[in-house]
């Protein structure tokens, strides 16, 4: 009987979040998954059931599998360099340092600014001409670029301006999880006579591991997330360079009206998600030892 | 307590109703897409109308952009509250009338001064306004694309001040002229802008009218894309860089494009009319307004947003809507309406009030999108418009940028929207 109220009691508390969590994530993907079967109703034409025609319809689009592509390399070209940043960054600030607060505050700035802000900002660092990059790059000579406006390089810029953005954010991180570790560790080390090297690698490092599983996370739904700089620098172009999958399935569904299509798409991502949650809290997190 | 409560609802309840029935609400979006205190006008016309007009109340509703306004308005309409009346692009009218959104205007018009009234917008702004026999929009603030040009620039490298290039070739003439290079080789001023990033068709668009072509029919259910003669059109956007070396190559910004020309970086840049009291703003030299350069012949698309009626809308509604659009259009406010943003006053009687004419008599150049009018074509409008329009602006932005020729490009671009339109022919 005792053990019966006690469940009772257990799941009376989990209930005020569960039913959040099943309202607001579980149904809408649930519901999804289900719309992205249908053709996409319309007044004079409501929804028949299409089995896989969106997902076929998806394997011949272009502008999809260039989204995908892109977001991949988005993904690879933010991910380890705002962690090693971070990492860096958070091991510098917290030595011994004259304008310790001043550097804490400075890499911070970042995080708190909005992205839609932030992206207006480096729009025109970007410009050509007079843009700060060009005006720095004008100084040795170099030959004027149009950053944002090539295919080359544009997206490189939104990856420059996401690693900028993000990597203060995981230094906090890094910071608290660095003042967490206990100096005996580090004195004993030192009589030991390891070097500093030897110590970041055996002592540092592995104690972070926990905090680098954390962040990588973040990093990785991030990756599939921002999109907000490409609405402000580049709406996906020049001819769909830019364009990530976010952005494209925001593209469907809101401006095509192909709802169906967009679901469709989002299954994807919630498939790309669903996979690196699992490869990570599966695999990776067997690997990491906490305390 | 409970009961008390419930009772002080039904008496609210049945107060509002009452007030409801005195009075007709119509809510009315509209978005922002110029400088200047825009809500601030918008607010003060509608407290004016409702002065005038008692028994109607007006809730404007700042929306966003363009583009975020249609998504709220649709987004409004499937949930089944849109608003009654909403500002949205002209070249929405499909897509609004796909989703059965709206009403057409017509059956409203009931008196002689209703028809005359729907009969006084310049014929240019009401080609994207009507589709198969009826007016689904009604022109607010519309605008055509012109050229900006520095003078100053212009005497520097030795041109006439006063004589914006008028075709084509003087276009490429010029603007080898008014490029110019620093010591290191690197272009200081470029001769010619024309924005390609976002929406690059409409300013497409003034190529191949000025080649003479169109892009789509007037139902919207084709594209021309790979016409030869839209080829030709592009293969010219595309030389400005790529052959004449007088336009900055890749994908132009459109947003910075006013800055650019503020810092002298070029020396002639194509924008919108609704720019123009931005640019006297902040403009540090004497600047001409000029209408675009002749191809074959002169041309420009229009661009903005009409008034569209919602659907979901009672007949009393509809009726203070109507009301309500024709006092905002009418000869004064749309003049007022032009000099405070630079928008085209969408009606030839509103070039002839007083404040109008006081206004062009010391600012010349505000009547430059007027005169350009009588050039003007429908902006690029089709079913399932947005698609049709990204798979040009895809493949303008492929030629520009060098990795397609314009031939390639437009072919397939044409492709894609063959296969997007084909559901809609009958």
């Amino acid at each position: 009987m005792n053990r019966t109220a006690a469940q009772v009691h257990g799941w009376l508390l989990l209930l005020p979040t569960a039913v959040l969590l099943a309202a607001f994530t579980h149904y809408p993907a649930g519901a999804t998954l289900w719309h992205s079967f249908f053709s996409t109703p319309k007044p004079n034409r409501p929804a028949v059931f299409s089995g896989l025609d969106n997902y076929r319809a998806m394997a011949e689009d272009p502008v999809f599998w260039q989204s995908l592509a892109n977001n991949l390399w988005f993904a690879l070209g933010t991910i380890p360099v705002s962690i090693a940043l971070a990492l860096l960054m958070a091991i510098w600030i917290n030595g011994r340092l004259r304008g310790r607060a001043f550097l804490r505050l400075a890499f911070f700035t970042p995080t708190v600014l909005p992205m839609i802000a932030v992206a207006n900002i480096w729009l025109f660092f970007y410009t050509p001409q007079y843009g700060l990059l060009e005006q720095l790059t004008g100084l040795f000579g170099l030959p004027n670029h149009n950053w944002l406006g090539s295919n080359e390089t544009a997206l490189g810029c939104l990856i420059v301006v996401t690693v900028w953005k993000e990597a203060g954010f995981f230094m906090i991180f890094y910071l608290a999880a660095l003042q967490a570790v206990s100096p005996n560790l580090y004195e004993a080390a030192r009589i030991e006579g390891a070097g500093p090297w030897t110590i970041f690698r055996r002592i540092t490092f592995p104690l972070l591991m926990p905090t680098t599983l954390f962040v990588l996370v973040n990093a990785v739904i991030n990756s599939f997330r921002l999109v907000d700089h490409i609405v402000v620098m580049t709406r996906g172009g020049p001819d769909n360079a830019t364009s990530l999958l976010l952005y494209y399935i925001y593209d469907v569904g809101f401006k095509f009206w192909d709802s169906a299509y967009a679901a469709a798409l989002t299954m994807v991502l919630l498939v790309i998600l669903g996979a690196t949650a699992v490869l990570q809290f599966g695999f990776l997190e067997k690997r990491i030892h906490y305390r | 307590m409970l009961k008390r409560l419930a009772l002080a609802m039904l008496a609210a309840g049945s107060l509002f109703a009452v007030q409801a029935g005195a009075q007709t609400e119509i809510s009315f979006y509209y978005p922002v897409a110029v400088g200047g205190p825009i809500t601030k006008i918008i607010d003060g016309y509608a407290a004016a109308f409702e002065k005038e007009n008692p028994g109607v109340k007006v809730k404007p509703i700042y929306s966003g952009t363009y583009q975020e306004s249609i998504v709220k308005a649709l987004t409004a309409n499937k949930a089944g509250d849109p608003p009654v009346l909403s500002v949205l692009l002209s070249t929405d009218m499909y897509s609004l009338i796909d989703e059965d959104a709206i009403v057409a205007w017509d059956e409203l018009l009931k008196t002689d001064s209703d028809k005359a009234w729907h009969k006084s917008f310049f014929p240019g702004f009401m080609e994207n306004s009507q589709t198969g026999g009826k007016t689904w929009g009604i022109p607010f603030q519309r605008s055509t694309i012109v050229a900006y040009w520095n003078k100053e620039a212009f005497k520097e490298a030795g041109l006439d001040p006063n004589k914006a290039p008028a075709s084509w070739n003087e276009m490429v003439e010029f603007g080898k002229k008014l490029t110019k290079k620093d010591a290191s080789g690197n272009v200081a001023q470029w001769g010619v802008q024309v924005p390609s990033s976002g929406f690059p068709y409409w300013l497409f668009q003034a190529f191949t009218t000025q080649n003479n072509v169109v892009l789509m029919n007037k139902d919207g259910t084709q594209t021309y894309y790979d016409n030869p003669a839209v080829i030709e059109a592009l293969q010219y956007w595309v030389d400005l860089s790529k052959k004449h070396n007088i336009m900055k190559p890749g994908i132009i910004e459109w947003g910075t494009t006013p800055k650019d020309f503020f810092e002298r970086k070029v020396a002639i840049m194509w924008t919108t009319t609704g720019n123009l009291t931005n640019v006297r703003s902040n403009a540090k030299f004497d600047f001409g307004v000029a209408m675009l350069p002749s191809g074959k012949r002169p041309g420009t698309p229009t661009g903005g947003g009409n008034f569209y009626l919602f659907k979901k809308s009672t007949p009393q509604q509809r009726e203070a809507a109507m009301r309500f659009a024709k006092w905002m259009t009418s000869p004064e406010r749309a003049a007022q309406w032009g000099i405070d943003t630079g928008y085209v006053a969408a009606r030839a009687d509103a070039w002839d009030t007083p404040e109008m004419k006081k206004y062009v008599q010391g600012f010349p150049q505000a009547a430059v999108a007027r005169d350009q009018l009588q050039y003007a074509v429908a902006e690029l409008s089709t079913h399932d418009n947005q698609r049709v329009t990204k798979a040009l602006n895809d493949g303008l932005q492929a030629a520009l940028t060098g990795s397609k020729t314009p031939e390639a490009a437009m072919k397939d671009a044409q492709r894609e929207a063959e296969r997007i339109l084909k559901p809609y022919r009958k």
